[in-house]
C-alpha cells in the first residue's frame, strides 16, 4: 500500500512544473502542454482520494476533468492556428493585439 | 516501489516539457509524462481510467498537439528565447505555491491519511462497471453536459480554424 501522502506530494510537484511552465515559457503550444500537466496533478489527485476512500465518485470526476480538458486542447489549438495565421507567431508575448 | 520509479518519470519528463527549446521534444516528453501518470493510475486500481488516459489523452490530444505543431513554424521559434521577460517572477510565485502546498499536505496529511482507512468493503464489480454505473445512474445530467460541451468545443474550433471567406 502506498503513503497517502506520496500521491499529494506528486500530485503537487506536476502542478508546479506545470504552473512554471505557464508563467515562464514563451511558446504558446508548450504553454497549453502545461495545461495538460496541470489537469493531470489534479487528476492524480483524484484518483488517490477515490482509492484511499473506496468511492469511484472522484474517477467520474477526473472522467469529467479529462473530457474538459480534450475541449480546452482543441478550442486552444484552433486559436492558436487562427492567430499563426494573422500575426504569424506563437509567441505569447507578441499577441498584443488589444494592447494600444 | 513501481510508484516511486513512475512518479520520477513523471517529474523529470514534465520538468523537460517546460524546459525544452523545441515544442516537438516538448511534446514528446509530454507523452512520456502522461503514460507515467497513466501507470499510476493503474497502481491506484483506476483501470478505466488508464485506458483512457491512453486512448484519449496520448491517442488523441497529443495527436492534435503534434497536427498543430507541423502546422505552425516550428523552425522559427527553436532560434528564439524559450522563456519571457519576467521568468524570474513566475519561477518564484510557482516555487512559492509548491512551499505553501507542500507544508499544508506535510502537516495536515497524516490526518488525512488516517481518515482514508475505509471501513466500507471494496466493490465486488469491476472499475469499469463501477465508474459506468455511476456515471449512467447518479450523474446521468452532467454527462449530457460534457457532451454538449464537447459539441461546442468542436463547432468552435471548426469556425475559428476555418479560412475566412471572402
Amino acid at each position: 500500500m502506498i503513503p497517502f501522502q506520496w500521491c499529494l506530494f506528486l500530485s503537487v510537484g506536476l502542478l508546479t512544473v506545470g504552473v512554471i511552465g505557464v508563467l515562464t515559457r514563451r511558446n504558446v503550444l508548450v504553454i497549453l502542454m502545461s495545461i495538460e500537466l496541470i489537469l493531470n496533478a489534479v487528476n492524480i489527485n483524484l484518483v488517490a482520494f477515490s482509492h484511499y476512500f473506496r468511492a469511484v465518485t472522484g474517477q467520474v470526476f477526473a472522467i469529467f476533468v479529462i473530457t474538459d480538458a480534450a475541449a480546452e486542447a482543441v478550442v486552444g489549438l484552433a486559436l492558436i492556428v487562427a492567430l499563426f495565421r494573422n500575426k504569424e507567431t506563437v509567441n505569447a508575448d507578441e499577441m498584443d493585439l488589444l494592447k494600444w | 516501489m513501481a510508484f516511486l520509479i513512475l512518479s520520477m518519470a513523471a517529474l523529470v519528463s514534465s520538468i523537460l516539457v517546460i524546459t525544452r527549446r523545441n515544442a516537438v521534444h516538448a511534446a514528446i516528453w509530454l507523452i512520456v509524462a502522461l503514460l507515467s501518470v497513466g501507470g499510476i493510475y493503474l497502481i491506484l486500481q483506476a483501470e478505466f481510467l488508464f485506458a483512457v488516459q491512453i486512448i484519449l489523452y496520448v491517442g488523441g490530444i497529443m495527436v492534435l498537439f503534434l497536427f498543430v505543431l507541423m502546422l505552425v513554424n516550428v523552425d522559427a521559434s527553436v532560434r528564439q528565447a524559450p522563456f519571457n521577460r519576467q521568468w524570474p517572477v513566475g519561477l518564484g510565485t510557482a516555487v512559492l505555491l509548491l512551499a505553501e502546498m507542500a507544508y499544508g499536505f506535510w502537516r495536515g496529511g497524516a490526518p488525512l491519511a488516517a481518515a482514508a482507512v475505509s471501513t466500507v468493503a471494496p466493490a465486488a464489480q469491476g472499475n469499469t462497471q463501477a465508474v459506468g454505473m455511476a456515471l449512467y445512474q447518479n450523474y446521468m445530467l452532467p454527462v449530457e453536459l460534457a457532451s454538449l460541451l464537447l459539441l461546442v468545443a468542436m463547432v468552435g474550433a471548426v469556425i475559428m480554424a476555418k479560412k475566412r471567406l471572402g
